[in-house]
């Protein structure tokens, strides 16, 4: 079976997909989608609870928390995207130096991922975007930067087992140097596994500048994050539930979905499962 | 087994250098400065004054020669002085919050255990049965779920819908009218929701590694002898399976302590909890320095003894490690 009869048959698997697919769509169409303005403010309708109007209430400026919900999927899926990309490439690149050529290179960069991976990343996260202005982008840099040791110890295991197998020493005795070797000939050989890696990275990422935002650090208000809907339920915990259960419930379905898909592409290119 | 612990011990000096070096230089490097926090709200602050505080806090050095006095002082065990307004000792800020977050992340370890490990066994003893769907679907939302919106729901549920449970702080406002007996209870129904929520981010990734290790090793040549010997099904999972199972199960938590750790700071910040973790945020969101550097080495510390001990009650599990 090929890959994408693997992928097809996989119930949960499409389930993700259709998941993200549809986050996908959400966000790039939130301007037509969105009932109302996501920074309407109506003093009038302050912490309305969800009618036929405002689906999901108001929150505490009076605007309407299923558009702000829907502009916050943008930033998610940017903050996902580009924060795992970051961490992927970082990954990437040490990873296959590291197996690629072994030996006291290895030994440098393996003993710095130890490092990375020995204190509470979410500490170092913290430190990091509160001494730099909270915005988007650092937050974005800060959790790839602190989200590549993972991506780097597969990408060097992969390396490892590949780089003396034949078509590789083929590769070489026909004079290919080591960028080619490395690009063309073994990276695409790893490519199934960082690419399951990426994905469950991206739910990991959502899921991280959800937490920041909820704290105050992440995205900040007036731009709508899922984060900072929830803090504003925190504030009025004692009489606006809506805004504590809906963007939660976006954020678990959103970490889900890409989950799944991440299982699923591992399942689908695991050459074992194969019958 | 000393050698291997003083080595080990020994490796750990380095990568704690490590560690305090990054840390350091990034918060250092990074833009912004304590004393413009603390100046910015004053208009008759003058750049003069700023200068003074500067050197009062001995920013006004280049990085290294402020790494290498920090260092210094590390060295007598001193960990400098809050620049916060009380001017305190961070050492003492640390230590007196400190219980009360290592008490809380060892009930939930405790819990962790007590629920991952019977529900990974079952689940792989009867694999594909109806309970082991319903966990593999708990499980994998529970991999999913923000652990900060879960406390916020349950806050809602049963602090403020059914008004059982309080939402805020370690002890009620009539604490010290209590009797010793009222004390410990009002202190555990404080505990409650807290403990649930700093276990619950443990619980799925442990009750998955349990079952994956139980399914493997009850394939194993042993379980099939234990079988063949006409031992009970009971002895052959409780006493054969079980303990070869738990062993990798042992690091699994070892690593799971940097979590653990880092997420003390939501839910003690959710909670109002005067822990190690709302002291991070509150000294972060101020630049204090000393108390950031304290507080990252304190968890690096905690997070790198956490992997010895697992590391070591491995060693002491399992003889085959033990003689090589």
């Amino acid at each position: 079976m090929t890959f994408w009869e693997m992928f097809y048959k996989n119930k949960l698997a499409l389930t993700g997909f259709a998941i993200v697919v549809a986050l996908f769509v959400i966000s790039i169409f939130a301007p037509w989608i969105a009932p109302y303005d996501p920074g309407a403010i109506d003093l009038k309708q302050v912490l309305e609870s969800p009618s036929a109007e405002h689906w999901f209430g108001t929150d505490q400026l009076g605007r309407d928390v299923l558009s702000r919900m829907i502009w916050g999927a943008r930033i998610s899926l940017k903050v996902g995207f580009v924060a795992t990309g970051l961490a992927i490439l970082i990954g990437m690149v040490l990873g296959a130096i590291a197996g690629y050529y072994g030996g006291w290179i290895d030994t440098l960069i393996m003993r710095f991922v130890d490092i990375m991976l020995c204190f509470p990343a979410f500490f170092l996260i913290l430190a990091v975007i509160a001494f730099l202005e909270p915005s988007i982008w650092n937050i974005m840099l800060v959790i790839g930067l602190t989200g590549w040791m993972g991506v780097t110890r597969l990408v060097r295991a992969d390396f490892i087992s590949l780089r003396e197998r034949d078509f590789v020493r083929a590769a070489r005795a026909i004079g290919a140097g080591d960028l080619r070797i490395i690009f063309l000939h073994i990276l695409p050989n790893a490519l199934a596994s960082i690419l399951v890696a990426a994905t469950l990275g991206i739910a990991g990422a959502i899921l991280t500048e959800s937490a920041l935002s909820f704290l105050g650090i992440g995205v900040q208000p007036p731009t709508p994050s899922w984060g900072n809907i929830l803090t504003a339920g925190k504030d009025n915990i004692d009489i606006a539930w809506w805004l504590s259960l809906y963007p939660g419930l976006a954020i678990l379905i959103t970490v889900v979905g890409y989950n799944l898909l991440g299982e699923g592409i591992r399942d689908a290119s695991d050459p074992r499962l194969k019958k | 087994m000393l050698r291997y612990l003083i080595k080990r011990i020994l490796l750990m000096v380095p990568l704690l250098l490590g560690i305090t070096v990054i840390c350091f230089f990034v918060m250092h490097l990074a833009p912004g400065k304590p004393t413009d926090l603390q100046t910015q709200m004053n208009p008759k602050a003058s750049a003069e004054m700023k200068q003074r505080l500067m050197k009062l806090y001995e920013l006004d050095k280049p990085v290294h020669l402020q790494y290498w006095s920090w260092l210094k002082k590390l060295s007598r065990g001193d960990l400098g002085t809050s620049f916060s307004s009380d001017h305190r000792p961070v050492a003492d800020k640390i230590l007196e919050r400190l219980p009360i977050t290592i008490t809380i992340n060892v009930l939930s370890l405790l819990i962790i255990i007590a629920i991952a490990v019977p529900i990974g066994v079952l689940s792989a003893v009867h694999q594909d049965s109806l309970f082991d769907k319903i966990t593999a679907v708990i499980v994998f939302i529970g991999f999913a779920v923000p652990t900060f919106w879960l406390a916020l729901l349950l806050m809602i549920f049963f602090g403020i819908h059914l008004g059982w449970l309080p939402i805020s702080g370690l002890r009620s406002l009539n604490y010290e009218y209590l009797s010793t007996w009222g004390q410990l209870t009002d202190l555990a129904r404080h505990l409650i929701l807290p403990v649930f929520i700093s276990a619950f981010g443990g619980l799925a990734g442990l009750s998955r590694y349990m079952r994956a290790n139980m399914l493997e090793v009850i394939r194993q040549d042993y379980i099939l002898t234990a079988r063949a010997k006409g031992l009970s099904e009971r002895q052959v999972i409780y006493r054969h399976a079980l303990r070869n199972a738990l062993l990798p199960a042992i690091t699994i938590l070892g690593l799971s302590i940097p979590g653990l750790i880092g997420g003390s700071v939501i839910f003690e910040t959710i909670f109002a909890i005067p822990g190690m973790g709302q002291l991070f945020y509150m000294s972060v969101m101020a630049r204090d320095y000393p108390v950031v550097m304290g507080i990252l080495l304190i968890g690096a510390i905690l997070t790198l003894a956490g992997n010895l001990i697992a590391d070591v009650s491995y060693a002491i599990a399992d003889p085959r490690i033990r003689i090589s």
